[in-house]
């Protein structure tokens, strides 16, 4: 049924449908009113035979749910930025158990700074931490990724972060279509697990594993990701085959055909980029995207084959690396290796801490990687004036202050209170 | 494309404005987009909010920089940002507001946009007789559907009644609305 | 010998017997056996592990889980923190548990029991109960906050702490239940006061009461029935409870392996370590000294308290040690007085 809705909301109606069994987490902003919605949901009744916990932490809400997952039940769980962090012995944790927990990533900036918007760093920072990782583009996409993803956790027992952009997409009000009981109850059968914490059969789960044995565990995990490669687009095929829609998959591609520039990126700017897209398409440029759904697995074989024989592509992230760069760039990368005549591969960040993409400024950068290629990191929107400042101030004064006070009094207009006039 | 941005302060209502403008939309079966721009939530605080009105998919995910409609929920604003960035030469405007147009300083805004496109609407005053409460954004939506017509007030009607589960508040929130609505026609007829 | 006959629900055993300290089975009706002498036993915790010679904590965790899984018809999940108990049951490739077990990480136990018992209630399988345990250690310092959390929630777990005072498993460090003066790798014998500092150390069952959960126990593997009777009471409970069992460890103290259940006998009757129980929030009743010690005869045994002994500053600790001890039996009305019932 057509809604005119919450992303938060259809979020939680859609999880609501794949009837999980447990559910616990620890409010974050942006993630908040998807965890309110399926408590309002237990609470009422509206949704049955779940356990909705208000745990104290979000080290205690995937603790919580690797329990619930181990003893059988359905588990699902929500965090963001600093949660995640939180968590992260208990991620690791999970996936190295292989427990098919589901959970949202409202993804948002890690601090310090402390920053509520959105950006990539949170899922980056877990990314190799054995779990899949699939990001939305859309509201419609966030709720139908949900379903698949306890699905495709299920049938390989490995855990899934469905990532979406926090605000963008969490806090937006726009048409989802939800789907009925009767349709995801025939998209996705009752959890069946591989191991279960079961008085009638009963197994030790957790032990030590020591040099002899540690590598086969870790090799299957990736290799159960190598499965996934295929396995992710076998489902968003029997998706669309109960619901009528794609929705999901590794990747997809854009007026990408014929196109000699090729746009790669993940989540809710996709959509910015597609009307960007259009607009230089309509001048003649041979421009084209792809949206890349699947990080983990990264689909290597996949993204080569639509990449080669480009002659630009330009990789727009919302997520930095310190020290290094561009962690999709990389990624991207890794797919062109020993290729020969591998197109120019631009590396952009934008958005960090939630700086809105815009067009005029996508439409410069594309229109830029077509006539002047640069190497390194480029650094979309940087505003280069107060960087100069903060530069120059720092040289001349050891206790030059916090960087980012710093920085936000010059923008405000007024100099750091503790610096003379500016020179 | 129409592109509306909504300025008010916390506690007034704006980010339910663009959400039910939206579902207005939705309910004439077109797609729409409503979001806000972030920011800690106090009350006083100055709050902006966004929203998309088209009849194919809405892929833009960037804030409105350029608005086809502005609605002003709270006039002092005026004074704090710059309200008006970036709205269109064919643009609205539309504030709360029981003083006329020049007492507000606008006149150089009247004079940029077309005749008629600039409006104030008494949405406290309406909200206070018809709600109890100084909640205006019911009144500026209905005002909004006279001024521009881009939803059917029965729409907005509709999208009020969804928002508010409890049928008393719906009711006088849409007595609000309406009552803006008819005194909207009726200045523009006179 | 005292003998008494009354009926098992007011028998006091007051058996005293030189020698062993312990008292026998055979001496005691059918069904005030210890679960343990039955070869019906269940043995959740088998053979085979590699606990030390001595090891405190493996007595206590056999026999409250063996008296779990008695109480429960054999319906309970048990929960690991990482640690000794976890280290030397699953010594990589074997495992000496016939429970269903779970080991997550250091500080989550409780959690992890937490989403056990969720996900039991949700398959409708509420008789299936979850017990989450670990060392002091990851009990009083990393895990509590999931463990307070678990207590604020009243979830259905019952928690046990085996407390052998320090972080044993990585080679004895101090954790926040090592008491004062005791010698760890990390409160060395070195300085003005050697040791564990006075003035610092958290009393895990006394913040167990003050969350006002339907039941905490403290207990000792010098009192087996009454550990067993413990965890009978616990698993007769559904909501939050908690069992902090005292359990000494013959490496980590510097005692003698064949001295565990002499040493935690002694703790007991020197009143450094307060047997009691408690509901909602009131303690509803302590386990009396029979005769009681000076803390001195407690502690000599222990390598890890020989300092105490070496100095006038070291004996002058040791008067405030038994303060705490004479403080202890004030609070807990640990000594039989006239009049008593």
């Amino acid at each position: 049924m057509l809604k005119q809705i919450e992303g938060s909301r259809a979020m939680a109606e859609a999880i609501g449908l794949c009837r999980p069994e447990v559910i616990c987490a620890y409010p974050i902003t942006p993630q908040t009113h998807i965890v309110e919605g399926l408590g309002e949901m237990v609470k009422s009744g509206e949704l049955k035979g779940c356990e909705f916990i208000n745990v104290e932490s979000e080290f205690a809400a995937l603790s919580v749910a690797i329990g619930a997952s181990a003893a059988g039940a359905r588990a699902y769980t929500a965090t963001a930025s600093q949660g995640l962090l939180y968590m992260a012995e208990a991620v690791y944790n999970a996936s190295g158990l292989g427990l098919p927990i589901v959970m949202t990533v409202g993804n948002r900036a890690i601090g310090a700074p402390i920053n509520i918007w959105n950006d990539h760093s949170d899922a980056m920072s877990m990314a190799d931490a054995g779990w899949m990782q699939l990001f939305a583009e859309t509201n419609q996409e966030a709720a139908d990724l949900h379903i698949q993803a306890f699905k495709l956790a299920e049938e390989l027992s490995m855990p899934i972060m469905v990532c979406v952009d926090g605000f963008i997409l969490t806090h937006a009000v726009e048409r989802v279509d939800i789907p009925s009981q009767e349709a995801v109850d025939a998209y996705l059968p009752s959890y069946d697990p591989v191991q279960v914490l079961d008085p009638t059969d009963p197994i030790s789960i957790g032990a030590m594993v020591g040099p002899d044995a540690f590598t086969e565990v870790r090799f299957l995990q990736h290799y159960k990701q190598n499965l996934a490669l295929r396995l992710i687009g076998d489902l968003a095929g029997e998706f669309k085959a109960q619901f009528g829609r794609d929705s999901g998959g590794l990747l997809r591609t854009y007026r990408a055909d014929d196109a000699e520039l090729l746009v790669v990126a993940m989540g809710s700017v996709n959509g910015t980029i597609k009307d960007v897209i259009d607009e230089m398409r309509a001048d003649g440029i041979r421009i084209g995207l792809v949206t890349l759904v699947s990080f983990r697995p990264f689909p290597i074989e996949q993204l080569r084959k639509v990449l080669v024989g480009r002659k630009n592509v330009v990789v727009v992230e919302k997520s930095l690396a310190v020290g290094m760069g561009g962690q999709l760039a990389l990624h991207v990368g890794l797919a062109l290796r020993n290729v020969a005549g591998a197109p120019q591969v631009h590396s952009c960040v934008a958005g960090l801490g939630g700086r809105p993409i815009t067009r005029p400024s996508l439409h410069k950068l594309f229109r830029r990687a077509l006539v002047q290629p640069w190497e390194g990191t480029h650094f979309l929107d940087l505003n280069e004036e107060i960087i100069a400042k903060e530069l120059h101030h720092v040289r001349k004064v050891r206790r030059s202050g916090p960087t980012a006070e710093n920085i936000l009094r010059r923008l405000s207009g007024s100099e750091p209170a503790h610096l003379p006039a500016a020179e | 494309m129409f592109q509306v941005r909504f300025h008010g302060r916390g506690g007034q209502g704006v980010v339910t404005a663009s959400e039910v403008l939206s579902v207005a939309a939705f309910l004439e079966n077109r797609h729409a987009q409503a979001f806000p721009s972030f920011g800690s939530e106090r009350k006083g605080a100055p709050v902006v909010a966004f929203c998309r009105i088209d009849d194919k998919e809405i892929r833009l995910r960037e804030p409105i920089m350029e608005p086809d409609a502005l609605i002003v929920q709270d006039p002092t604003l005026f004074k704090a940002i710059d309200v008006c960035q970036g709205l269109k030469r064919t643009g609205y405007l539309l504030v709360n507001s029981n003083r006329p147009l020049h007492e507000l300083h606008l006149d150089k805004i009247v004079k940029e946009l077309p005749a008629g496109h600039v409006l104030t609407v008494p949405a406290t005053d309406f909200a206070m007789k018809y709600i109890g409460r100084p909640l205006p954004n019911a009144a500026l939506l209905g005002a909004f559907a006279a001024l521009t017509g881009v939803v059917q007030l029965k729409s907005v009607v509709a999208a009020i009644h969804d928002a508010f589960p409890a049928e008393k508040i719906a009711l006088a929130n849409i007595a609000a609305a309406t009552a803006a609505y008819d005194a909207v026609n009726a200045q523009a007829a006179a | 010998m005292d003998d008494t006959t009354a009926t098992a629900a007011t028998q006091k055993l007051r058996f005293y017997q030189k020698g062993t300290f312990t008292v026998g089975n055979r001496l005691v009706s059918e069904s005030d056996r210890s679960v343990q002498a039955s070869i019906d036993r269940s043995n959740a915790l088998t053979c085979g592990h590699r606990a030390c010679q001595g090891c405190g904590e493996a007595l206590g965790a056999r026999y409250a889980l063996d008296t779990a899984l008695r109480a429960t018809g054999g319906n309970i999940i048990a929960v690991n923190a990482t640690g000794c108990l976890e280290v030397f049951t699953t010594p990589y490739p074997e495992t000496s548990w016939q429970i269903p077990w779970i080991h997550s990480l250091f500080g989550n136990a409780a959690a992890v029991a937490t989403g056990v018992a969720a996900a039991m209630r949700a398959k409708g399988k509420p008789q299936v109960r979850a017990i989450a345990q670990g060392g002091d250690g990851g009990t009083t310092d990393i895990g509590f906050g999931c463990l307070s959390g678990m207590f604020e929630r009243n979830d259905d777990v019952l928690y046990i702490c085996y407390d052998n005072e320090a972080y044993m498993n990585t080679g004895v460090q101090r954790s926040s239940a090592t008491p004062p003066a005791a010698r760890t790798a990390t409160t060395p014998a070195e300085g003005p006061e050697p040791g564990n500092v006075f003035g610092t150390g958290k009393s895990l069952p006394r913040i167990a009461v003050a969350h006002g959960i339907p039941y905490v126990a403290t207990a000792t593997v010098a009192d087996l029935h009454d550990l067993e009777r413990k965890v009978v009471k616990a698993m007769s409970i559904h909501g939050a409870r908690y069992l902090h069992i005292h359990v000494p460890c013959p490496l980590g103290w510097g005692s003698v392996s064949q001295d565990t259940i002499r040493l935690a006998r002694l703790a007991v009757e020197c009143g450094l370590f307060p047997v009691y129980e408690a509901e909602h929030g009131f303690v509803t009743g302590s386990r009396k000294i029979r005769r009681q010690v000076p803390v001195e005869d407690y502690l000599k045994p222990q390598r890890r308290f020989a300092h105490l002994f070496a100095s006038d500053e070291g004996r002058g600790r040791l008067k405030r040690l038994q303060a705490i001890a004479d403080r202890n039996i004030d609070e807990y009305n640990l000594l039989e007085r006239e009049g008593d019932a």
